[in-house]
């Protein structure tokens, strides 16, 4: 017998454990399963939205939505289940609109294209994420980077940060969670093959 | 469309963000206690938008320890600021810690050894309060005085640290260290490998020799290393109960192969099992066992897996 994904989740669990990890892991399922596809939503929503909004609130309305869903049911497969998702919204938002701007509806026939895409390899992923991170890192501002460094590397409290920056805790603050913002839509915004397509 | 109107539409997500960041920072820099965290959990709970936000900044945040290797020598210039200032301050803890060591010696701070057998299970609370449980099979070393540290010569310990800022707690395991920065966390220690999980607060982890090539560890990292390399992921709550679960007389297999299980089960028992099949090693199982219970586990082995278990003298045999 081979080890196969409906052995392994049919298999050996006596005490429903299985269960319990499905309903409480709606978190890192969104972590490891939506989040990486974050690129390529944006890709997305900048293709094929033309109307009136943010992309950041679409990007977030499209979280909910999928977070929403999966607390319910976790999607067989989150990559279809995302843009499916978008699609949706972008339906919703083109009905919304009190006038809407032709080039707004323009693609939707077309909007499946970031789905066809193959996922890349997982591997590639995990060693192509230290490259990333560093990237991003190396885009944020000098003074917020090197508060970002001697909390994260270096293990330093806010208060000593502020001593050898001499700035207030205010400012490493402000510096910290400017370089939290950053860094997500950095690392989440870039990814290997985003730049290649549609 | 006005910036009004957009704002009725949906909730802001830059706000959103600028919140959710608020939060983290305040997790990751301030001492965190019950009242904190569930703060916390009232703002997460108030709209999926929080959560959702939150999730995202502390998945790529806790990513950024990851850094740590990148630091080097030869570096741009945000690093040949920060590092010599750094040199100078390890530089002065280094001077105070050899002068420590002499005053230490001469005032004669004993050393105590603990160990347990196969199957063992013990706790003890050493001189500055400290709390250690010693896993099955476990040899440690205490030396705790001016300098607290702790050498784990085998098997796997969980330490519940009383922080002393001035006085940090030391596990030396092999050439890597582990200095406790406020908190609970877990050293486990084989032949080929040490593992580190952190329960709470945060550890640093570094070679004995070199503090520069270290790493720091958050609540729910577990690093592995083996001689040359090291890999840090980040643990489910559950797998991370399930490190402990031997705490508690348990062994929490969630995926995990028949040859790491079995292995486990080994370290528990002097009756041991054997998977001599690699295809059936390769196999998963997934569970809550006692330690010393083997039956029951080769009874999932039998009637769920469909394998063939078979009593060898003292030892127990699983095949096809």
């Amino acid at each position: 017998m081979i080890e196969t994904p409906e052995t392994r989740s049919g298999n050996a669990d006596p005490h429903g454990r299985a269960q319990a990890v499905t309903i409480s892991g709606t978190d890192a399922w969104f972590v490891q399963e939506i989040l990486p596809l974050e690129a390529l939503l944006r890709q997305f929503l900048r293709h094929n939205w033309h109307g009136n909004g943010d992309v950041e609130d679409m990007l977030q309305d499209i979280y909910v939505r999928v977070y929403q869903a999966a607390q319910q049911q976790v999607p067989a497969q989150p990559r279809q289940f995302v843009f499916a998702i978008a699609r949706n919204l972008l339906i919703d938002r083109v009905r919304q609109e009190r006038i809407i701007p032709i080039e707004a509806v323009a693609d939707l026939e077309n909007m499946d294209v970031a789905t066809d895409e193959a996922a890349p390899d997982r591997i590639v992923i995990a060693r192509d994420e230290l490259r990333r991170l560093q990237a991003a890192f190396d885009c944020l501002p000098p003074r917020c980077r090197e508060a970002v460094m001697m909390k994260q590397v270096d293990g330093l409290s806010r208060r000593e940060i502020a001593q050898r920056m001499g700035v207030s805790e205010e400012t490493v603050k402000r510096h910290l969670t400017n370089g939290m913002c950053a860094l997500a839509d950095l690392f989440l915004g870039s990814s290997s093959d985003a730049g290649k397509k549609p | 469309m006005s910036e009004a109107h957009r704002d009725l539409a949906v909730p802001n997500a830059r706000d959103i963000n600028a919140n959710a960041a608020a939060w983290l920072e305040r997790r990751v820099c301030e001492d965190w206690s019950a009242q904190d965290q569930s703060e916390l959990d009232a703002w997460l709970s108030q709209s999926p938008a929080h959560r959702v936000a939150y999730l995202r900044l502390e998945a790529v945040w806790s990513r950024t320890y990851r850094l740590a290797p990148l630091r080097g020598p030869s570096r741009d210039g945000l690093r040949k600021r920060a590092l010599p200032i750094l040199s100078r301050v390890v530089a002065a803890l280094m001077l105070v810690a050899v002068m420590g060591a002499g005053i230490w010696s001469l005032s004669g701070t004993k050393e105590q050894t603990y160990a347990t057998g196969i199957g063992g299970h013990h706790s003890i609370v050493l001189a500055d309060g400290t709390r250690v449980e010693l896993d099955t099979d476990t040899v440690l070393r205490a030396r705790i005085g001016g300098m607290k540290t702790v050498w784990l010569d085998r098997g796997e310990a969980f330490f519940q640290v009383v922080h002393d800022k001035a006085h940090p707690f030391v596990v030396i395991a092999g050439k890597r260290r582990v200095t406790d920065l406020g908190t609970k966390f877990l050293v486990r220690r084989s032949s080929e490998h040490l593992e580190v999980a952190v329960m709470e607060g945060r550890v640093r982890f570094d070679t004995a020799d070199n503090a520069a090539h270290g790493a720091l560890l958050v609540r729910g990292d577990i690093a592995t290393t083996t001689a040359n390399s090291i890999s840090i992921v980040k643990a489910t709550p559950e797998k991370l109960a399930g490190e402990i679960g031997w705490r508690q007389g348990v062994l929490v297999f969630s995926h995990m192969t028949l040859a790491s299980a079995a292995a486990e089960f080994n370290r528990y028992n002097a009756r041991k099992l054997i998977v001599a099949d690699p295809a059936v090693a390769r196999m998963t199982i997934d569970g809550t066992f006692r330690t010393g219970n083997i039956d029951a586990f080769t009874d999932v082995a039998k009637e769920v897996l469909g394998l063939r278990i078979d009593h060898r003298g003292e030892d127990t045999v699983i095949s096809r």
